[in-house]
């Protein structure tokens, strides 16, 4: 159930943009209007949602620290797993953003049988880190690449990416590598939802749905360029014109191109309502972006509450018998 | 006469896997997996909602009329107020990175101890209220209504947390269980659903000062007792100074170390640690206590029972605090005490005045943790030990939770045990440091009804430490926390019983060679040292 | 002897079954984590499986005392003792082996040349079923007993101190 009603949801997307282009030949709606709604969606609904989030404060300053912390002059600080300033916070969240630091410490309780006997270890499981991180890089390569249909004169960073990834030479056009790195990518983080018993009980439909979604979206785009070899020039006319918001539909392509554009837009349209905004959120995590510097540094709660607390004097009324009676210090006799 | 059942029958529970998922499976409150309800009077005393008499096995929880409102409220209430809830509740991507990091999880089974669930159990009902997706999808987008099978299945698995944080070391947001559970268990105490084990202490340490509700002449015999102690074993005679107007350093350690075993051979060492240096130095009845159980009620309760700290340094004029051997007492001291009861402009950066050093780590919270302080004194060559005092002990360090995770204090205590003892060894690397095991009974769990579980929690610990047993023989977990030092004790009696317990500054005081000091025969616990009688 | 290197030959498989088998008892939602496809991804796992592996091999070879069958049994026991099962669930697993070993061996337990060496084989288990109980008796009393350490030593400094320690109630808390 939560595996098959995310993927017809996705069968049902494809449906819906073949049928609309084919059938109804509502070529604007999909080409044009859907895209332009998807990427305002996307926007005010990111933007709206990182503003949630920073209208909330962060009363208390909480980082995981996961070194160790700066203290006597002789020890040595790691300003990278539990930074002491804002330096230390940008490389930890760097590591964090780009390489994905903690999932790379993921461990699996294993045991070691050659050693004398049997005996429990907790060895590294780099699986999920090493298709995490391909996966990632992979989507932002690929998606850095389709400037190209964005810009002209094309960014000047796009030529040295398309290198950088057809660096194998295979077959016309070039195979990019990131085109397989990302199906292999989405299947691993699949099967692994599938297989992984753990896994498979934690997840939602909502996890399934991005996958299958993403998986679409690439292959839809393999499609039309490895197979069908759409034709780049009227691609590049059409979405320059969606650009320069003079949008003119082009000729000639085929309904592949509508599919991907569609799924495309459903992602964005997505993103900003499901888990997906962890692109955004993993900056705003308390636990990670602030420096372990608290007792150095005092830091503010916007909303301090006031309490009733039990003070000396109270305690001293209280106690002042006995206290006296054990030779303790008073205030008042 | 009914038909005996096969062991086959008996021992298969359910096979079948359920195929609703977890939602609606029900809690079962097994004995020894839960803990007792607070007492209506500790409630009272702390002024929280809803005192009544009882338990988690009622059928009728005598919840308040509007409690979903309450919870609600509450919740939309949370929302505003910690960007960490709401960045938690959106977005966890349930890659599984935590699953197998929790040692309930570990050590039960049951999945809904993963990290990640026991978050669900909480973000299921927040899409449910506060997203629009959860609204109109409901279930398909994991979103549930918040019922009494629901508050009973939160009841039951927050407190099957001990915030020990270990799962947000392993995850790429950062999400903290730990905070998930704390505010989970905020919404409870909204609805009076709580347990004994965290309100009566609460309750004590506001009214008495301290967890154990100790007045002020018992906690001056407790030490007194301590003391004489102390005389017996080295035949140095200390007097500690209590509210002592004018010192320099105002000392608070967990009630615990005054009060029972094996935290009063730390508290010893304290003692012999300051008379050594000469320090000028009080303790305080008023601010006894340097747990706080707070931190495992609400944010309130939390700064109510911290506030005596500051409170007290202020009154008694010192120029800054100094912190034992505490877990949850140094999150509370170095992630929330300034902020909730500062600025401490009243105190002096804390400078060691044996040996000078500025602790510009501690400059606006003005307190300083005994480990740091000790280091610096052992750097500086201000102490004489006799490691060989220590030989008669194999010793591994267990990382408590909250100095590793919430400070990042991992190498003074390691500097000094290699200081003060021949015989180290370190458990496997992947259950030290910031990936250490929790005790399984932090967060007021360690009561005794909860004895089954507490076993469970803690037995990736003790997997742990009985490893380093059989390998190199140790015999003695030293620890820098309370909670650690009585339930780690005994959890070891459950699962290595030849393991002991002891603080970092027990082996501190058995090493220190104090002036005009008897020979040693015993160590602080009175047990013999080996070959120490014809030694010079 | 038939019987015995029969067992030898299949101990892999009988051991998988009986790990199953025993993996079986627990929730179907725990059961499907223990189930891993590495069964040794946990700690509990791992000690059902160690421990399985060497009561089955001390079955074989009949040298063992009880002593140190009773300490083999222990550590997965131990952690039975504190998991959610009655008494009778927590010792069952030691009867499961006689099921699964009928299964897998049926053709050569039901000829008659090895009924006699079957039935000792049998004997065997049981042997160990009962001490399996003693085990498991030794890890409740020891719960108990810890329970009520922890009780008896905070009731004993509570009693030794009477009148001075302050205690929670209507009566004594402050008025605010």
């Amino acid at each position: 159930m939560k595996i098959l009603f995310p993927l017809i949801a996705v069968i049902v997307l494809v449906l819906v943009a073949l049928a609309g282009v084919d059938g109804a030949h509502l070529q604007t709606l999909f080409g044009i209007y859907i895209p332009y709604a998807a990427l305002a969606v996307f926007l005010v609904g990111i933007v709206l949602r990182v503003i949630g989030w920073a209208r909330s404060p962060v009363p208390f300053r909480i980082p995981t620290t996961c070194g160790q912390q700066k203290t006597l002059p002789w020890i040595k600080a790691d300003n990278l797993e539990s930074p002491h300033n804002t330096l230390g916070v940008i490389g930890r969240m760097a590591l964090e953003v780009f390489f994905f630091r903690s999932l790379f410490r993921n461990l699996k309780a294993d045991y070691d049988e050659n050693r004398t006997g049997n005996e429990l270890t907790y060895g590294s499981a780099k699986w999920l880190w090493a298709a995490g991180l391909a996966f990632h890089w992979s989507f932002l390569f690929i998606f850095l690449r389709h400037l190209r249909f964005f810009s002209e004169p094309i960014f000047f960073f796009v030529p040295f990416l398309e290198t950088m990834d057809g660096l194998l030479q295979i077959g016309v056009p070039r195979l990019f590598m990131t085109d397989l790195v990302i199906l292999a990518a989405v299947t691993f983080l699949f099967a692994r939802r599938i297989v992984s018993p753990q896994v498979r009980y934690i997840s939602l439909p909502a996890d399934f749905f991005p996958l299958f979604l993403i998986l679409a979206i690439a292959l839809s785009g393999i499609f039309m360029r490895y197979i069908t070899k759409v034709d780049i020039v009227s691609v590049k006319a059409f979405t320059m014109s969606l650009v320069s918001f003079n949008p003119t539909l082009p000729k000639g392509i085929g309904s592949v191109f509508y599919v991907h554009i569609f799924l495309v837009s459903t992602l964005f349209a997505y993103f900003p309502f499901s888990k997906l905004v962890h692109m955004a959120g993993v900056f705003l995590s308390p636990t990670r972006n602030l420096a372990n510097n608290s007792r150095a540094k005092r830091h503010i709660n916007p909303w301090n509450p006031d309490v009733k607390v039990h003070t000396y004097a109270e305690y001293e009324d209280e106690f002042r018998d006995v206290m006296k009676a054990a030779g303790l210090p008073l205030e008042k006799e | 006469m009914a038909k005996t059942p096969s062991p086959q029958e008996l021992s298969k529970i359910n096979h079948e896997p359920s195929n609703d998922g977890w939602m609606e499976m029900p809690v079962d409150f097994r004995p020894g997996t839960w803990c007792y309800s607070g007492k209506a009077s500790a409630l009272e005393t702390l002024e929280l909602p809803n005192p009544r008499e009882w338990q988690p096995t009622d059928e009728d929880w005598k919840l308040p009329d509007n409690w979903e409102t309450i919870i609600y409220e509450g919740f939309r209430e949370r929302l505003k107020k910690f960007r960490s809830l709401k960045i938690f509740m959106d977005t966890c991507v349930r890659c599984g990175a935590c699953a197998d990091k929790c040692h309930f999880f570990l050590g039960s089974g049951d999945p809904k101890n993963m990290p990640v669930l026991r978050a669900e159990l909480l973000r299921s009902v927040y899409r449910k209220d506060f997203t629009t997706a959860g609204k109109i999808l409901g279930k398909l987008a994991g979103a549930r209504k918040l019922t009494k099978d629901v508050l009973k299945e939160w009841f039951y698995y927050f407190y099957q947390c001990t915030e020990c944080r270990r799962c947000s070391v392993f995850c790429p947001y950062g999400i903290d269980t730990a905070e998930v559970t704390m505010m989970a268990r905020e919404l409870l105490h909204l609805v009076g659903v709580n347990i004994n084990w965290v309100l009566e202490p609460a309750a004590k340490c506001f009214t008495t000062g301290n967890h154990l509700g100790l007045l002020p002449h018992t906690f001056k015999d407790s030490i007194e007792s301590l003391c004489e102690d102390i005389e017996d074993v080295t035949g140095i005679h200390i007097d500690v100074p209590l509210n002592k107007k004018g010192a320099d350093v105002l000392f608070i350690t967990p009630s615990a170390d005054v009060f029972a075993d094996p935290g009063i051979y730390t508290f010893m060492g304290y003692l012999l640690l300051f008379e050594h240096i000469g320090l000028n130095y009080t303790m305080s009845t008023y601010a006894s206590e340097g747990g706080n159980f707070g931190l495992f009620t609400n944010n309130e309760t939390m700064k109510k029972l911290n506030s005596k700290m500051y409170a007290e340094a202020k009154r008694l004029g010192v120029k800054w605090i100094l912190g034992g051997e505490c877990g949850h007492m140094w999150r509370v001291v170095h992630q929330y005490m300034d902020t909730m009861n500062g600025p401490a402009d009243f105190l002096e950066v804390p400078k060691s005045p044996i040996t000078g050093t500025v602790f510009e780590n501690a400059a606006s919270t003005k307190m300083v943790h005994i480990t740091e302080f000790t280091a610096d004194l052992i750097k500086h060559g201000k102490l004489k030990f006799d490691p060989r005092r220590n030989d008669h002990r194999h010793v591994t360090f267990h990382d408590s939770c909250n100095p590793a995770r919430a400070m990042g204090l991992f190498e003074e205590p390691r500097y000094i045990i290699k200081q003060v003892c021949n015989n180290f060894h370190e458990m496997p690397e992947n259950t030290i440091r910031e990936q250490t095991f929790c005790c399984g009974s932090g967060t007021g769990l360690n009561t005794d009804e909860y004895m089954e579980m507490r076993m469970r929690g803690g037995l990736p610990r003790a997997s742990a430490v009985k490893h380093v047993h059989q390998k190199h023989g140790v015999d003695l977990l030293s620890c820098i926390c309370a909670i650690d030092r009585a339930t780690l004790s005994t959890l070891m009696q459950y699962w290595v019983p030849a393991v002991e317990v002891s603080g970092v500054h027990e082996l501190v005081g058995n090493a220190l060679i104090m002036e005009g000091e008897n020979e040693r025969t015993t160590d602080l616990r009175d047990e013999p040292l080996e070959g120490m009688e014809d030694d010079e | 002897m038939k019987l015995k290197s029969c067992l030898k030959e299949k101990r892999a498989t009988i051991l998988e079954r009986w790990y199953q088998a025993i993996i079986d008892t627990y929730p179907s939602e725990s059961a499907k984590h223990f189930n891993n496809q590495d069964p040794f991804a946990n700690p509990v796992g791992f000690t059902i499986s160690d421990t399985i592996g060497f009561l089955y091999d001390s079955l074989l070879r009949e040298e063992d005392t009880e002593e140190e069958i009773a300490q083999a049994l222990d550590s997965m026991v131990r952690i039975r003792a504190v998991q959610d099962f009655s008494p009778s669930q927590a010792v069952a697993f030691v009867f499961q082996l006689k099921k699964v070993i009928r299964a897998e061996l049926s053709g050569v337990i039901d000829s008659e040349k090895v009924s006699e060496e079957w039935g000792r084989f049998e004997e065997r288990i049981d042997r160990l079923a009962l001490v399996s109980f003693d085990v498991y008796m030794k890890c409740r009393e020891k719960i108990y007993e810890l329970r009520t350490h922890e009780f008896k030593s905070r009731a004993w400094r509570l009693l030794e101190r009477a009148n001075m320690v302050g205690v929670i109630s209507e009566e004594s808390s402050p008025n605010c």
